[in-house]
């Protein structure tokens, strides 16, 4: 699935990274805890998130992470916009809380972390 | 590289590359109602060998340039595209891999494919052979240079250099309770380990435990330094503060167990996981601390052990 992809079934609006939305997405994660993601995530995920501050961009940059959604209609301040893009670092926004945000990708196939990812 | 290991790359490649990756997003439409002659003028002047024909943003037919001459030998009257045009257009999805359009282009024969969207069915681009082999070779040469620039990169350094020994040292300071800058220590330091061209993995493991390292730092101390030694075969992170130190080391390994305050919980972290991850990034994790005194926390990562697999 790529990001496209993402944003239309999340009916998402791109705060930052339009030139990035063919970015290919292979699995997703919903958490609010930076130290979890850094422990459970794998590397080219999308992360969802209530979390706005900076540090979800850097925790993303840490874990090679492919992007970032903001949900429950949170926008992000300019310096973390400002970091995500220097980080080349997609961030999305949508007004779906997390768990639906959530269950509407695992419905379409996005797999989660812990999952055995197959190729297509 | 043998042979047929770049056969496995690239098949592994037309699995990996999506439609929307390499089809041409600006795509030349027709209305069912344009005439053929004026289509004449189109395909000439643009040199195209076929269009998508839309009617009201929807995908109806395809019209190409076998249609048009079969069109010119009938010598038929001019008549409006909508007639001559193919109606039963085989499509592809912007998400489908490449090997789901090499077979269908293998199946029937076509020139191009029509691309759409999964979800809204509007028309995304349009895909050719010729694009596919683009796509293949830009990837290919992507991940060539990459490959090669990192072979380049740290055998050249380390073997340019000549001694018994060579190790490379960065050090970082951190500043305590800057939250605003914290991250950027392991942000420089990732940002140098790629440059020297370590395995992705093994950069990942070692940013990851700086990461966390430089956030306990910022939470708990009033600043540190963060020592990084390069081996070719090793990378040892070295943290030291002169902070509070750690009361009870066994505790604080405890996934969960946090002295966090509520601000930095805010913040998504302070969960109690920190020393943890490290501990699961690292090939060794080696931690001393003295209460009143300070902490020193030793993180090695093995090259080895980094390329491996994924910490997690």
């Amino acid at each position: 699935m790529i990001l496209e992809d993402i944003k239309k079934i999340l009916e998402a609006e791109v705060i930052v990274g339009d030139e990035l939305l063919s970015r290919n997405i292979k699995m997703a994660c919903g958490c609010d805890l930076m130290s979890d993601v850094l422990s459970f995530v794998k590397s080219g995920s999308l992360l969802l998130t209530g979390l706005t501050n900076p540090q979800v961009v850097r925790t993303a940059e840490m874990a090679d992470l492919a992007a970032v959604c903001f949900v429950r209609g949170k926008r992000p301040d300019r310096e973390t916009i400002e970091l995500a893009k220097s980080k080349d670092i997609p961030l999305l926004m949508t007004h779906l809380l997390l768990f639906e945000s959530c269950g509407r990708l695992h419905l379409k196939g996005l797999s989660g972390c812990s999952e055995n990812v197959k190729q297509h | 590289m043998a042979p047929n290991n770049k056969i496995s790359k690239i098949q592994e490649l037309v699995y990996e590359i999506r439609v929307g990756e390499v089809m041409k997003k600006d795509v030349f439409t027709v209305s069912p109602r344009t005439h053929m002659s004026v289509l004449r003028v189109i395909l000439k002047e643009n040199r195209f060998s076929g269009a998508p024909v839309i009617d009201k943003g929807e995908l109806i037919g395809i019209i190409s340039i076998e249609d048009f001459i079969k069109w010119l030998a009938g010598r038929e009257e001019d008549c409006p595209i909508s007639e001559k045009m193919t109606r039963n257009v085989s499509t592809l999805y912007t998400d489908e891999p490449l090997t789901n359009a090499i077979s269908k282009f293998d199946q029937h024969g076509f020139g191009r494919l029509i691309v759409i969207d999964r979800y809204s069915k509007k028309l995304e681009g349009i895909l050719t052979k010729g694009d596919i082999v683009e796509g293949l070779l830009k990837k290919l040469e992507i991940d060539y240079d990459d490959e090669e620039s990192r072979r380049l990169r740290i055998q050249h350094f380390f073997e340019d250099i000549s001694a018994d020994k060579t190790v490379l040292l960065f050090q970082y300071d951190v500043i305590g309770h800057d939250f605003k800058r914290a991250g950027e220590c392991s942000s420089r330091l990732k940002a140098t380990l790629k440059r020297l061209g370590l395995h992705p993995q093994t950069t990942r493991r070692v940013a990851i435990a700086t990461y966390e390292a430089e956030m306990n730092l910022i939470i708990y101390t009033d600043g540190g330094h963060i020592r990084v030694r390069v081996e070719p075969h090793e990378i040892l992170v070295r943290v030291e503060d002169s902070g509070p130190g750690i009361p009870d080391i066994e505790k604080a390994l405890q996934p969960g167990y946090s002295t966090a305050p509520e601000w930095v919980r805010e913040l998504g972290f302070g969960a109690g996981m920190g020393l943890n991850n490290i501990r699961k990034c690292a090939s060794k994790m080696d931690l001393r601390s003295t209460a009143g005194k300070g902490t020193r926390l030793g993180i090695y990562v093995s090259v080895e052990d980094g390329a491996g697999c994924e910490a997690n």
